[in-house]
């Protein structure tokens, strides 16, 4: 039962281990847990899952997999009366299955076989293999044993809690395929910084150690410096207005926090899609606005550049010459897309509409084209994937 | 062998008294994340105190090296002593200084070492730890020898999430994530720092906390060690509970609010909102 939790786990995307499942078991073994659900819940993810984000995941397939078990431990702590148990195998017998029972020596010895295997199993569950073990072969009829099986109506009271822990699902957002919201923003941001900052470590100060050694009368004196740092350049084109309305505040809030982590970073506007104008101020956009040319001389090609925007709109206005919503574009989208790809090797496309729909909007295709396929999902996860490809040149 | 439930001083919910649990029966290093101001390194000492066992901290900066924790060769004071004719320079051991993580390898009862903010490291950091962490050994290359746990320590790591941990590193660490208290946890931990608090102060400065901790935006939320702090400045200052209690805490600036708000934006925005709150409430 449990090696099916250990793949379940895998296939929702939990990415557990074989080390990792057996230290669980390990832990079983030492009796680290009583017999509660609920400390086994604990103990499982927190061999299992070395990740946060992965929480929301871990308590679904928990879910899911001991849906009722919590029955099942109240049922091996419990010392079970004869009663119950004649009244639960008739419930759960059918006819002929009751005719098998008889054949196996009447209700009484099975009784007694049930007590002496539910007392092993006891037993064994306390030396680790919990869950793993007797049932299939029971004469019960491994139902008997199973969660889904011992439903014996007893409604509610003997549940402790109202709420499953596992239920609450209390780490939905830290999950990293979620979209962006406030909470996780933060962790977007870290991830942000940890592209942004990479290596620290002391270099020897060559000039300083001669000229402290020679000022030491020739006894050594080391000098060390901070290696100087790779600074990251970032450029940050945001669309605002139209289509963008629902993301702007995701944009903004995503922009805001990003400008405290990095040191050089630019930020301009657009809106649909870049032309031969980009604007820093968007309430003075049609009187101060910086020509892209401009844009492209003033940032050398080492600028990483990040583009934020859904790109939903008429195909015509990335396509055609005077496509714009808003003013008379002399060349088309396609063009300005070209040169400002071709200046930056290093670049990305945002998009906060999720993954799967890209495909039906004909513009989306067009732009993640023109941008070589580097289009990600502004979701933590699609936000690692744009970071780790801004570390390389194009493709 | 004891179990750790929390100490005096220190909540510990049940799903972390587990963690610590299994993490001292195993003997395998536990590694605690969660938001700032949770009481992640507070924790060891809670633990070495409660367990009454000796506590080595190792605190990590942006420039340690996995080996500072073994131990550092000063290699530069032995080559100035041989400048000089020193007589201890002829043994090598005058010259290796041992690290904490050494120290707690030598400890007599079983020892708790903390290995503090993890991710401030370089990546590479915890990868050149795995085999300390994994057999509790390593080799001293200067001297030819190799350092045992006399016992397994209890290894506590707290990460702050800067840096992704390498998966080898994580399959051989246990994993708890603290999370932000309830309010009904966060009563228990405020009792517990302050048990003459009157239960109507008590009342009103968590809700106000939680009110500002709800508020939108903000950059830095408050944390249960600021709540801490703001409790204290507000005994200090013998504020009475109605000053905190106004008809709706939204409209208010809490007394005090330096303690909670840390940076100026989110002291604007708080006022911003304040201010439009007050306004739609005309």
């Amino acid at each position: 039962m449990l090696v099916r939790f250990f793949t379940d786990l895998r296939a929702g995307g939990v990415p557990v281990t074989l080390p990792e499942f057996l230290s669980l078991l390990e832990a079983l073994e030492a009796r680290v847990a009583s017999l509660s659900a609920e400390e086994f819940y604990y103990l499982a993810r927190m061999s299992m899952v070395k990740d946060e984000r992965h929480f929301d995941r871990f308590d679904r397939v928990f879910a899911e997999h001991f849906e009722g078990a919590e029955k099942l431990f109240e049922k091996l702590v419990a010392e079970l009366p004869e009663e119950w148990l004649r009244q639960l195998t008739e419930r759960l017998l059918n006819e002929e299955e009751k005719r098998r029972v008889e054949s196996l020596g009447g209700w009484d010895k099975l009784l007694e076989t049930l007590r002496q295997r539910l007392a092993e199993q006891r037993e064994r569950h306390e030396g680790g293999n919990k869950w793993i073990g007797t049932g299939g072969t029971s004469p019960f009829g491994n139902q008997g044993f199973n969660p889904e099986g011992v439903r014996m109506g007893q409604g509610g009271s003997r549940h402790r809690r109202a709420v499953k822990v596992w239920d609450a699902r209390d780490y939905r957002n830290l999950d990293d395929e979620v979209e962006l919201g406030t909470r996780n923003l933060k962790m977007a941001l870290r991830r942000l910084r940890r592209f942004a900052r990479e290596g620290a470590a002391e270099e020897l100060d060559l000039d300083g150690t001669i000229d402290a050694t020679a000022r030491n009368a020739g006894l050594l004196d080391l000098k060390l410096q901070p290696e100087r740092r790779n600074a990251v350049k970032l450029l940050l084109l945001l669309d605002v207005g139209g289509s963008m309305d629902p993301h702007v505040k995701v944009c903004e809030e995503l922009f805001s926090a990003a400008r405290a982590e990095f040191k050089h970073l630019e930020y301009f506007y657009f809106h649909n899609f870049p032309y031969e104008r980009l604007w820093k101020d968007n309430r003075r956009r049609f009187s101060v606005a910086t020509d892209t040319f401009t844009l492209l001389r003033t940032f050398n090609p080492d600028y990483r550049v990040v583009f934020v925007g859904d790109a939903t709109m008429s195909p015509y206005e990335i396509e055609e010459p005077g496509g714009s919503v808003e003013h008379w574009n002399e060349e088309s989208g396609r063009v300005w897309m070209t040169r400002i790809a071709a200046h930056f090797p290093r670049l990305v496309w945002l998009n906060p509409e999720p993954e799967d729909r890209w495909q039906w909007t004909p513009s989306v295709e067009i732009t993640r084209g023109l941008v070589g396929g580097r289009m990600f999902p502004l979701t933590l996860e699609g936000l690692d994937r744009a970071m780790r490809q801004l570390k390389h040149r194009a493709v | 062998m004891t179990r750790f439930t929390g100490t005096d001083s220190y909540v510990a919910t049940p799903d972390l008294m587990m963690a610590v649990n299994a993490a001292v029966t195993l003997g395998r290093p536990l590694l605690i994340k969660g938001e700032p101001g949770t009481g992640k390194t507070q924790l060891a000492s809670e633990i070495a105190r409660a367990l009454s066992r000796p506590l080595f901290e190792w605190h990590i900066k942006s420039t340690s090296k996995a080996l500072h924790g073994l131990y550092e060769y000063d290699a530069v004071s032995r080559l100035r002593d041989s400048q000089l004719g020193e007589e201890k320079v002829h043994d090598i051991r005058n010259y290796i200084m041992k690290g904490s993580l050494w120290e707690a390898f030598e400890s007599d009862t079983q020892p708790v070492l903390l290995i503090d903010e993890i991710d401030k490291a370089d990546i590479e950091f915890p990868n050149d730890l795995l085999r300390e962490l994994d057999r509790m050994e390593f080799y001293v290359h200067e001297t030819r020898a190799l350092v045992k746990a006399r016992h397994r320590p209890v290894i506590l790591i707290t990460s702050n999430n800067e840096k992704e941990l390498p998966d080898a590193f994580l399959r051989r660490c246990f994993f708890h994530y603290i999370r932000f208290p309830d309010a009904d946890t966060m009563e228990k931990i405020v009792r517990v720092h302050y048990p003459d608090l009157k239960q109507e102060l008590l009342r009103e400065a968590l809700t106000t906390f939680f009110n500002v901790r709800d508020t939108p935006g903000l950059r830095k939320k408050p944390s249960t060690s600021e709540l801490l702090d703001w409790i204290k400045l507000l005994l200090a200052e013998d504020i009475p509970p109605e000053a905190l209690r106004s008809d709706d805490p939204k409209k208010t600036i809490p007394v005090l609010h330096g303690a909670l708000l840390k940076n100026e934006q989110d002291v604007h925005l708080f006022e911003q909102l304040v201010f439009l709150n007050r306004r739609a409430g005309r």
